[in-house]
């Protein structure tokens, strides 16, 4: 697996992206667009807040009693003649896949959009067999040919623009196409109909897996999927364990919810619910179907107060494109499968090797925008605090920043030293202070004013002015309005019985 | 009734007008805010890294300085929001969670207390200036924090409030965000005063120092004259001048 496990520091990725202006300019034309297309989508829905909120309740109860539906689901699931198999390691589910392929003597398989399929480096093993794998949706098909990953959840070529992808597909066709969407798709669309007729295999993710009925549904826009799933004999479904729903009702909330969340549509274009393979009154369908239900360290978060919340994300991509570090960096940066607030906690909770992590926690300002897009309403910005302070607790802090926060402890945590330490700081900086400012880049200060000035201490703290300042206000004479005590008193009234918690 | 200001950190030893300001304007309205000296800060830098033994120290601190207090009021929303942490970093320790609980309850940022405790929302200011406004992260989305300083600035008259376009975007501060990250925090910082100039505003007025700090901080590297206010130094300026 080494050869796609990604180079450097977050750091220095970062450095990358920031550095690339199409990147940049990509990332954000894309993000800002589908960002806004949220925002108008919830405002039109009416009652957004009170559908997040059933959402949340649906996916919270699933996986409290996820045994249950995931038996539910797979008894189901069986009677309809789909075989089954669990997986509870990634190399586990790529085998079981691989020897379904093999006992096919599959030649090609065609691939509808999978985040799991990536986060197992699937293609690569189908590669390794000699079985070729070809992603059909559009942008997943680019990124192929281009050789790289994802880096967006639902865009996975967000990080280019039009003209490079007319440049790569130009490439495939052996001809010059323009960087018209028009033409590029309408070339991508032949050249895939071919593909589609002669697979073997059609290899796909899975949205939602009810529970009731042992289905399996699946969100798209391009009808690939649709292809992937009616015109090859064989079906192979990759579906991470906690994609369950309970039932086709709870379908309405996500359907309702997903789209919206995740580009601003209120439908998606095609929803194809599955329940096993073909009948004999089906016009079509494969006859054979798999469905692989991978754990991959999903089960690690089971049970964890923390991280359970995670399993509830229905990957609909709306954190990453409300999250402003993703939009400087794009999502290579973040150095796994998944990216932006999402893939920097999902990725260190399902390795559970807290050594190997590196700074993807701290490649957030915790500015909860990627909670407040979420419609599932999970609190990644506390979870990224938890994934630092375990690192912390693990001793795999960095050395400088532990005697930094150990001496932030002692000083602040008691009010003389502070004082101190203030007092000193106003003598010293005269060393340093010119026009008012600083600007020196040294140390912490490297950072901060390589793209500010940095403002100096108070000639006098507040606390050195306090006395002062009390005489001042001590003889204004005012007195309050008795309403304002009355209410300020009900407030205390209210507090003692236990009832005056909540205010904001 | 004993109303005590929680100064924070950047307000005490950086920006002390704040607490002036504050201490000024709540005078007018017959509040003498008390100021508990052994409060230092709330915890945030070790609380955000990680480093939770080392914010229970500082809690502690605001938590027995504000021990006796009815209201605390605070210049900050991201300070104010930290105590919500609180519980949770106590949960084992019974009488400072005890503490925690009451200090959540009795704790208000600056425009809260105004518009909801003293009900006003016009303070008889006047400022006769192009105005934008940046609504902090966590005061306006973690502590909900978003009606009241608007209303605040509608009732200042001669304010042209112009609204800031992506307004709910991070400033790039993120605490030692910006000093680990600092490149990723310097493009944040530069979109969000690119977003300032484009309002032609003569002020940004917000509500958290620490924001505000790094913005301002950004607009003098860039030799930008935008200046850069707290609301209540604003509104303190403007009562002075009506």
């Amino acid at each position: 697996m080494s050869a796609y496990k990604t180079k450097g520091s977050v750091k220095e990725r970062a450095e990358l992206a920031l550095n690339d202006d199409f990147l940049r300019k990509a990332v954000k034309f894309t993000t800002e667009r589908l960002r806004i297309g949220k925002m108008n989508a919830a405002e039109q829905h009416g009652n957004w807040e009170e559908w997040r909120e059933r959402g949340r309740q649906i996916r919270l109860h699933t996986i409290a009693h996820l045994d249950y539906y995931l038996n539910l689901f797979v008894e189901n699931a069986r009677a309809n003649g789909v075989h089954v198999h669990f997986a509870p390691t990634g190399a586990e589910a790529v085998r079981i896949a691989l020897a379904v392929a093999q006992s096919k003597a599959a030649k090609t398989v065609v691939k509808s959009k999978s985040m799991v399929t990536e986060e197992l480096h699937l293609n690569h093993a189908l590669q390794d067999i000699g079985v070729e794998a070809i992603e059909t949706d559009l942008g997943e098909y680019i990124i192929q040919l281009a050789g790289e990953t994802p880096s967006h959840i639902i865009i996975p070529a967000i990080h280019k623009n039009r003209y490079q992808i007319a440049e790569l597909l130009s490439k495939e066709a052996g001809e010059a196409l323009e960087a018209d969407t028009t033409i590029l798709a309408g070339f991508v669309r032949k050249k895939l109909r071919e593909k589609f007729l002669e697979a073997d295999i059609g290899m796909t993710g899975c949205n939602f897996a009810i529970a009731e009925t042992g289905s399996m549904v699946l969100f798209e826009n391009e009808g690939n999927a649709r292809m992937v799933t009616t015109v090859p004999k064989t079906q192979i479904t990759l579906m991470g364990m906690e994609r369950i729903i309970p039932s086709w009702t709870d379908l309405e909330v996500m359907a309702t919810l997903l789209p919206r969340s995740a580009t601003g549509q209120k439908l998606t274009v095609y929803m194809s619910g599955i329940t096993g393979p073909r009948r004999t009154e089906d016009a079509d369908g494969p006859e054979e179907m798999h469905i692989i239900i991978v754990d991959n360290g999903r089960s690690n978060q089971l049970g964890d107060p923390e991280f359970q919340e995670l399993l509830n994300c229905i990957r609909c991509g709306a954190c990453l494109n409300a999250c402003p570090v993703y939009r400087h960096i794009g999502g290579h940066a973040y150095g796994g499968t998944y990216s932006g607030p999402i893939g920097a906690v999902l990725t260190p909770a399902l390795q559970k090797n807290v050594a190997e992590w590196d700074d993807i926690a701290n490649a957030s300002s915790l500015c909860g925008a990627c909670y407040e897009a979420c419609p599932v309403k999970i609190p990644l910005h506390d979870m990224l605090v938890y994934l630092r302070r375990r690192k912390v607790e693990a001793g795999h802090g960095k050395a400088l920043e532990t005697i930094g926060m150990r001496g932030f402890g002692t000083v602040a945590g008691q009010p003389g030293i502070m004082g101190a330490a203030v007092k000193l700081g106003q003598l010293g900086q005269r060393l340093v202070v010119r026009d008012g400012g600083i600007r020196l880049k040294v140390g912490p200060l490297k950072g901060w004013n390589k793209y500010r000035v940095a403002p100096t201490l108070a000639k006098r703290s507040f606390r050195q002015q306090w006395e002062a300042l009390k005489r001042e206000t001590a003889n204004t004479g005012q007195t309050m309005d008795p309403v304002v005590k009355a209410r300020m008193e009900a407030i205390l009234k209210e507090r003692a019985k236990g009832g005056g918690g909540r205010h904001g | 009734m004993k109303v005590s200001l929680f100064i924070t950190c950047l307000s005490d030893v950086i920006y002390p007008r704040v607490g002036e300001a504050m201490v000024r304007l709540l005078a007018r309205y017959g509040v003498k805010l008390e100021f508990p000296r052994a409060q230092t800060c709330c915890g945030q830098p070790a609380y955000n890294s990680g480093y939770w033994d080392e914010a229970r120290k500082t809690a502690r601190t605001i938590l027995d300085a504000f021990d006796e207090s009815d209201f605390v009021v605070s210049p900050s929303g991201s300070c104010t929001y930290m105590i919500h942490h609180y519980p949770e970093l106590f949960k084992d320790e019974p009488v400072y969670l005890e503490k925690s609980n009451r200090l959540q309850e009795k704790t208000y940022e600056f425009t809260q207390f105004l518009v909801q405790v003293l009900d006003v929302k016009d303070l008889g200011a006047k400022f006769p200036r192009k105005v934008t406004y940046h609504p902090s992260c966590h005061g306006s989305r973690l502590l909900g924090v978003k009606d009241e300083p608007l209303e605040l600035l509608q009732h200042v008259e001669g304010l042209e409030f112009v609204p800031l376009p992506f307004a709910q975007d991070c400033c790039g501060f993120g605490g030692t965000f910006a000093v680990k990250m600092a490149d990723i925090s310097g493009a944040m910082v530069t979109e969000k005063v690119d977003h300032i100039l484009e309002t032609e505003a003569e002020v940004l007025v917000g509500l958290d120092m620490a924001c505000l700090m790094n913005i301002a901080g950004n607009l003098r590297f860039r030799n930008e004259p935008v200046r850069v206010m707290h609301l209540a130094e604003l509104l303190y300026e403007g009562v002075k001048e009506a």
